[in-house]
């Protein structure tokens, strides 16, 4: 028990002293019976040092004299018992104490952080180290190598004016395929937008990316949503929709589907550490443990939404201990580290799937890039931080360190692949451009499973538009 | 486009899509049918508005449409009942008919739903084919839409349309748009639906028009019901729309009685419904104004008045065939609503209208709607910002001058 208590100089103090034995157990029992007090507690009996150094407790000087002061067994005993009385509460059975207690705002010990290889690439030798078979230990880092060119190539495209707008994932290589590579093609993945890397897995090719982003007729969005939101039903990847934390819902609704159909899948959903103030997020994990479905929630925090920083956006031990909140079995892991990431990943998966729960993964990672190329991040954090998180922390080549080291690639294979790349990813941006736009028509269809008569009026109306005035609408476009 | 399926008699009409020239005469759809010969179909409300609190039994128009009464009960086919057991008919038959149809809404399982149109489905189909939502309207509605997108039919209940509000970003960016954006790869065939609009001193928050506000959004589809009938049929042809559907109900038209087919039929979503043919005025309404049109119809046929009544039952997008036929027939437009003067659905209408069939209007459209106000609790206040059948009469005799 903490003595840190001063000794309080009221009448509780003096009672002790003065009056007869029942009289103070009297009071004992009124004080025991309440749980609110009326007037503020002296400030003197406030623990000021809250944190990892003291408990975390505040004590009513009435309980400090119950555990000391009893002579009578009757008594003591009669205090006991009530202690060990349970409340039959709604939500479960319910202990009494008759100490307060508040439970303290941060943990003691903050949450452990889940690591397979250290900054350098060597596998930490304490842990047990995941069997992952070379194949795909090589095409992940082939695919994290690919995002990191892909990012660069179109990033540099929309400095030339080519694209309108994009948004890299540098930094994050990890955080992207990893998931993608631990999950299996059935499994249903509601992604956010900056994780191009599952569809990168899957299949997605550099051509269908470059589409999506001219929106030219070939982009099977029809060139409708906005560039970096991509979709793809056969490939089991939702439509990314621009408003965060939006898709958390929507992944429980996946999931309770997959749950009532009784397939061996989950639904999987990434959100930033921005994401997890929405109050869909709330709700989400909310219904995801009350419904008992099968869905991974994998927050990527990243450290910035948009120019927020962490301290900025919740107060919590990060976003894994949220997860308890919910009654969701919740884990943290090193985001850059690929092998941490598909180990968790797959052992929530089974777990999420054999004992139909929620489980949320928390990867911790950095957004070495702006937000997106409307945004200058150097305004509002170093330089020299984000160069640390790209060179030191740069996930492919901490992979890259451990896959060479054990004889899987070289330096010459390294440097030709990456070439390949950056050829294959200039090809696709060349054909997309020269690709035609989609037709006007386009516009009008989809809107519902058939175009109706209003909609097909207002086409009417602007194709005429286009004839009388073709000078005003853009030349290429196909009618 | 929907498609009408018609059980009566012998007659199976197919709508096509809503254009204002093609040569609709020669389609027999139920309106018409139900006017020439009424065997069983007996179209009759009874106006029993009843919910807890209501002191003030108000009877309204029974038999508006010119039907011959059969003598006995007994005889006539078909089975009487409420409107929200309609409802539950309808989602019941839907349910039994596509395993993949589910409702999700708050206390809809065990307790039934607010307004008992769940009643009794948990208990038949199980607690996750009727789930119980935790209270995050925004929430459980992405949920149907994910689910929609994954396969599932769901069906959102809301507890009261106002609360949707909440999901506004859901329905809005998500369950309308997701359609279009994905390049139609993902469908998303929600039902979302709850009783709305003016109920007995339910307050400002409870009394929401939420048609006003929802009108805009592309992608989705809205319907009103008012009668027993029109209810199951409505609600059947939104679950099988491959659309968002919101359908819309009214708090104080639950205990509605009629007695509906006991074949299996569903409605035109698309389709506006003839209450009550007529030579003067075309009088367009929905939901429970719909009662207070006919109750006044009643009092302007003893002043010789030959209203026309249309119940205009999708509210988007408008059966502009149906009422354009009708502005062509009378040159006269009333439009009596429940929503808010401004932005609601007569304003829009009003628009439309004059939009296209300016030249045959003889007078300005006019809209009797509700003030710009919050629905005020005091039930006298109440009363007066709802739409009264003497103030229709009124505007009919002005505008028939």
């Amino acid at each position: 028990m903490a003595m840190w208590i001063t000794r309080p100089r009221n009448i509780t103090h003096h009672l002790k002293t003065n009056i007869g034995f029942l009289e103070f157990f009297k009071y004992q029992r009124i004080w025991l019976r309440t749980s609110s007090y009326s007037n503020p507690l002296p400030s003197n009996l406030i623990a000021k040092n809250y944190g990892s150094t003291s408990p975390p407790l505040l004590r009513d000087w009435a309980s400090f004299f119950t555990a000391r002061r009893y002579k009578s067994e009757n008594a003591a005993k009669q205090v006991v018992d009530e202690e060990k009385q349970a409340l039959d509460f709604l939500g479960g059975s319910v202990t009494f104490t008759s100490d307060l207690e508040f439970i303290s705002e941060s943990p003691e010990k903050k949450v452990h952080c889940y690591r397979v290889l250290d900054d350098n690439g060597y596998p930490i030798t304490s842990t047990r180290l995941p069997q992952v078979s070379n194949e795909i230990t090589m095409k992940m880092y082939r695919d994290m190598v690919t995002l990191q060119i892909m990012d660069a190539i179109f990033y540099e495209a929309q400095r030339q004016g080519r694209i309108c707008f994009y948004a890299t994932t540098t930094g994050e290589e990890a955080v992207n395929i990893a998931p993608a590579a631990a999950l299996t093609p059935h499994d249903v993945i509601l992604p956010q937008y900056r994780e191009p890397g599952v569809l990168l897995w899957r299949g997605f090719t550099l051509q269908e990316f470059a589409n999506q982003l001219f929106a030219n007729k070939e982009d099977y969005g029809k060139g409708r949503q906005m560039h970096v939101h991509y979709g793809s039903n056969k490939l089991n990847c939702f439509t990314m929709s621009a408003p965060i934390a939006t898709q958390l819902p929507q992944a429980v609704g996946a999931a309770y589907s997959l749950k009532m159909e009784k397939k061996d899948a989950c639904a999987v959903t990434f959100c930033g550490d921005g994401g997890t103030s929405e109050g869909d997020f709330h709700a989400a994990l909310n219904f995801a443990a009350v419904m008992e479905t099968p869905i991974l929630f994998i927050c990527r925090n990243n450290g910035w939404a948009i120019s927020t920083p962490l301290s900025e956006q919740f107060r919590s031990d990060g976003i894994a201990v949220k997860g308890q909140a919910y009654g969701i079995r919740s884990t943290q892991v090193d985001g850059n580290d690929p092998l941490a990431v598909y180990t968790a990943v797959r052992a929530a998966r089974e777990m999420a799937i054999v004992e139909q729960r929620p489980i949320l993964i928390e990867a911790l990672t950095y957004r070495v890039g702006h937000h997106s190329t409307s945004d200058d991040s150097t305004k509002y954090r170093p330089a020299d931080e984000i160069e640390f998180w790209r060179n030191e922390r740069n996930p492919v080549a901490r992979f890259r360190k451990w896959i060479e080291r054990n004889g899987w690639w070289s330096e010459k294979e390294d440097s030709q692949f990456r070439i390949e790349v950056r050829q294959q990813v200039m090809q696709a941006i060349q054909a997309a451009e020269r690709i035609e736009k989609p037709p006007l028509s386009e516009m009008f269809t989809d809107v519902y499973d058939q175009t109706p008569s209003n909609l097909q009026e207002q086409e009417e109306m602007i194709r005429e538009a286009i004839k009388r005035h073709p000078k005003d609408y853009p030349s290429d476009l196909p009618v | 486009m929907a498609v009408v399926f018609q059980g009566i008699g012998a007659t199976a009409a197919l709508t096509s899509a809503t254009s204002v020239d093609s040569k609709k005469l020669y389609i027999l759809s139920r309106r018409l049918v139900s006017e020439t010969k009424s065997t069983f179909m007996v179209v009759r409300s009874d106006g029993r508005l009843n919910s807890g609190s209501n002191r003030r039994a108000q009877k309204l128009i029974t038999n508006a449409v010119a039907t011959k009464a059969d003598s006995s009960p007994a005889t006539k086919p078909g089975h009487e009942l409420l409107l929200f057991e309609a409802l539950r008919e309808g989602l019941e038959e839907e349910m039994e008919r596509d395993a993949r149809v589910c409702v999700m809404g708050e206390d809809v399982g065990h307790y039934g739903g607010s307004y008992k149109v769940t009643k009794d489905l948990a208990n038949k189909y199980g607690d996750l084919r009727v789930l119980d939502t935790p209270i995050a309207e925004n929430s459980f509605t992405g949920m149907a839409i994910g689910a929609a997108m994954t396969g599932l039919r769901p069906i959102v209940e809301g507890m009261n349309m106002g609360f949707l509000l909440l999901a506004f970003n859901q329905i809005s960016n998500n369950c309308g748009m997701l359609h279009y954006t994905s390049g139609g790869q993902f469908t998303i065939p929600v039902v979302i639906r709850g009783p709305g609009g003016v109920g007995r001193q339910l307050g400002a928050e409870h009394s929401q028009r939420l048609e006003s506000y929802f009108q805009s959004i592309p992608g989705i589809q809205m319907v009103a019901c008012s009668t027993p009938y029109n209810a199951k049929g409505l609600m059947k042809a939104a679950i099988r729309s491959e659309n968002p559907v919101i359908l819309f109900e009214h708090v104080l038209l639950y205990n509605l009685k009629e007695r509906i087919p006991d074949e299996e039929y569903i409605l035109n979503l698309e389709e506006a419904e003839m209450v009550r043919p007529g030579e003067h005025i075309t009088i367009l309404t929905y939901s429970r104004m719909r009662y207070h049109v006919m109750q006044a119809a009643k009092t302007l046929v003893n002043k010789g008045y030959d209203p026309e009544v249309i119940d205009i039952r999708s509210l988007k997008p408008f059966d502009l065939h149906t009422i354009g036929n009708s502005v062509k027939k009378t040159h006269r437009v009333l439009i009596v609503e429940e929503c808010m003067r401004t932005g609601g659905i007569g304003a829009s209408l009003t628009a439309a209208i004059n939009e296209y069939f300016h030249d045959y209007l003889d007078a300005p459209v006019v809209c009797l709607s509700s003030q710009d106000v919050p629905t005020p609790y005091a039930g006298t206040l109440e009363e007066w910002t709802v739409v009264q059948p003497t103030q229709i009469v009124t505007a009919v005799e002005q505008l028939c001058r």
